[in-house]
């Protein structure tokens, strides 16, 4: 019997975790590791953000879930990895440290044979001075609780907008390296949509910041659509709907620093510049959960596993070249470790080999850009590659047998511009492939036929059904398996 | 009478196309949505064929 252990339990995590208890749970050990007591279908942590739905609604127990599967599950945070064991076992292991009530702060090795990280960002709140619901002056919605303390203080503002006060809100990123801009295009159109059904949308000031070079680029270097008999760039779709709901925009900004009710940002002119608020909800940079690695003696190699980022390396190509010779095949595939083959990265885990958006530096210095998406459907894709792997290495393969890489999937993004049943509308997208593949497709990078846009209310439905239909999923109820990921 | 102000050219909001009223009907007409939510479906089991 092997052991497995999956560091997270988010869409990948879970994921590798529910198909690997399938196919091979009966056989082998499945540990789940995981800070967090219940899942998040983040995606819709938007719309807790704005009061039209509860916590309750985007989340569930994860021990209740795995209860019912041969998953055995431990509510605590990764510290290290040890892929040669130690000196007082040959076994690779991993050290965890509980966050479960009962057992707060208890260490415990577990050994694996094989490991999948899969343990998400860390909000990185600190990059920025002043950003963040914890310790500094704006809201989030990264989180099921982040979007409730967001709601709660979006509600505030209604209700002065209401006693005829005029405020300004601003939504967008909130450093010069932010990915997610999705979420944040989500949520500035939630919040017009409330605003709106509130009747007090006259006497609020929205305004988009973020660090992308055209709005619509969403860290992967914009997306060209067939639409009205002419090949369009996702800019002008971006900004046509922010026109049309009256929001302004700031573009190619690094938010600097937040006071409280001013925001300090710089352009890619590298000037600096001011903008007033009553209420902001910026997206923090992403960067890895901080995993230590040691080798058999102890000698800390965590540089070898790891970018400075604290994403972890893969098979990717990561030679350092100039953004006119990036390439598809740069992206990884199997997302195996190259120096051990038994350690597999997922998600927002695994490092990029470079961002998909064209690097841009302000005139003085600063990296103003989108980090690449890797949320969502290529998560659970690369997510399901990997559990294949595992299972068929099990089996005896002595390598990984499928591949998910990000320059061959497509993606699906259902973004809300305003929920209603029939008021609402949402942002219906599809890219193929995520990473555009010039040599493949020399003129847009991506197959025009697989790659479109629209708005309407059938958006919103999709993206409606989508948020039960993946929560039922998660929770492994009958026939979850035969449900699209 | 108030007089009416030339409205500013060169702003951001001058140059993106704007829907027209018909392209907004649209949007939430529920047969026509119906429609397209059979089209984005199909587009997307598309998208996931060529994926997977």
């Amino acid at each position: 019997m092997s052991k497995i252990v999956i560091l997270g339990a988010g869409i990948s995590g879970h994921t590798v975790a529910r198909y690997l208890n399938k196919w091979v749970g009966n056989q082998h050990q499945i540990v789940v590791v995981s800070p967090n007591a219940k899942w998040n279908w983040i995606p819709s942590n938007i719309w807790v953000g704005v009061g039209q739905m509860t916590e309750d609604d985007v989340t569930f127990d994860l021990a209740k879930v795995y209860k019912k599967t041969n998953v055995d599950f431990r509510q605590a945070k990764a510290l290290s990895i040890h892929p040669e064991g130690d000196a007082d076992s040959a076994s690779p292991f991993v050290t965890i440290e509980y966050t479960l009530p009962s057992k707060q702060g208890q260490q415990e090795k577990i050994a694996y044979d094989y490991l999948v990280n899969a343990t998400g960002p860390k909000l990185n709140f600190g990059a920025t001075e002043g950003l963040g619901p914890d310790h500094g002056h704006t809201v989030s919605v990264c989180t099921a609780s982040h979007a409730i303390e967001a709601n709660h203080k979006l509600q505030e503002t209604v209700e002065a907008l209401r006693r005829g006060e005029t405020k300004t809100l601003v939504i967008g990123t909130g450093h010069g390296m932010c990915t997610c801009q999705g979420a944040a295009f989500e949520y500035i159109y939630n919040v017009d949509h409330i605003l709106r059904e509130a009747g007090v949308r006259d006497r609020a000031r929205i305004v988009w910041i973020s660090n992308e070079y055209e709005l619509g680029d969403f860290g992967m270097g914009g997306v060209h659509i067939t639409r009205g008999g002419y090949v369009t760039n996702g800019k002008t779709f971006a900004e046509s709907l922010m026109v049309e709901r009256g929001i302004e925009w700031i573009i190619r900004a690094a938010v600097k620093k937040v006071e409280a009710g001013k925001i300090h940002y710089e352009t890619l002119d590298g000037t600096m510049h001011e903008l007033e608020f009553d209420f902001s909800m910026l997206i923090p940079p992403f960067a890895g959960v901080g995993l230590k690695a040691f080798d058999k003696a102890g000698e800390d190699i965590t540089a070898n596993l790891f970018l400075a980022n604290g994403f972890m390396k893969v098979d990717g190509d990561y030679t350092a070249r100039p953004y006119a010779e990036w390439s598809a095949n740069d992206w990884p595939k199997t997302y195996q470790n190259p120096t051990y083959g038994n350690m597999f990265a997922v998600g927002i885990a695994f490092a990029p080999p470079h961002l998909i958006s064209k690097p841009m530096t302000s005139a003085s210095g600063t990296p103003i850009n989108p980090a690449p998406p890797r949320t969502g459907m290529p998560s659970a894709a690369m997510a399901i590659a990997v559990a294949k792997s595992i299972r068929d290495m099990l089996n005896g393969s002595d390598k990984p047998t499928h591949t998910a890489s990000m320059a061959k999937m497509g993606a699906a993004c259902v973004a809300s511009t305003g929920s209603h049943l029939l008021r609402g509308t949402a942002a219906t997208m599809t890219v193929f492939p995520v990473v555009p593949d010039y040599e493949k497709y020399p003129e847009y990078g991506r197959d025009m036929n697989l790659t479109f846009g629209e708005i309407g209310l059938a958006g919103h439905w999709m993206k409606s059904m989508l948020h039960y239909t993946f929560i039922y999923q998660a929770k492994m109820r009958p026939g979850w398996s035969l449900l699209p990921d | 009478m108030t007089k009416i102000a030339n409205k500013e050219p060169y702003q951001q909001a001058y140059y993106p196309p704007a829907p027209t009223g018909f392209t907004r009907f649209m949007r939430t007409c529920v047969l026509w949505q119906i429609w397209r939510f059979i089209v984005i479906n199909v587009k997307m089991l598309k998208l996931m064929a060529n994926s997977h």
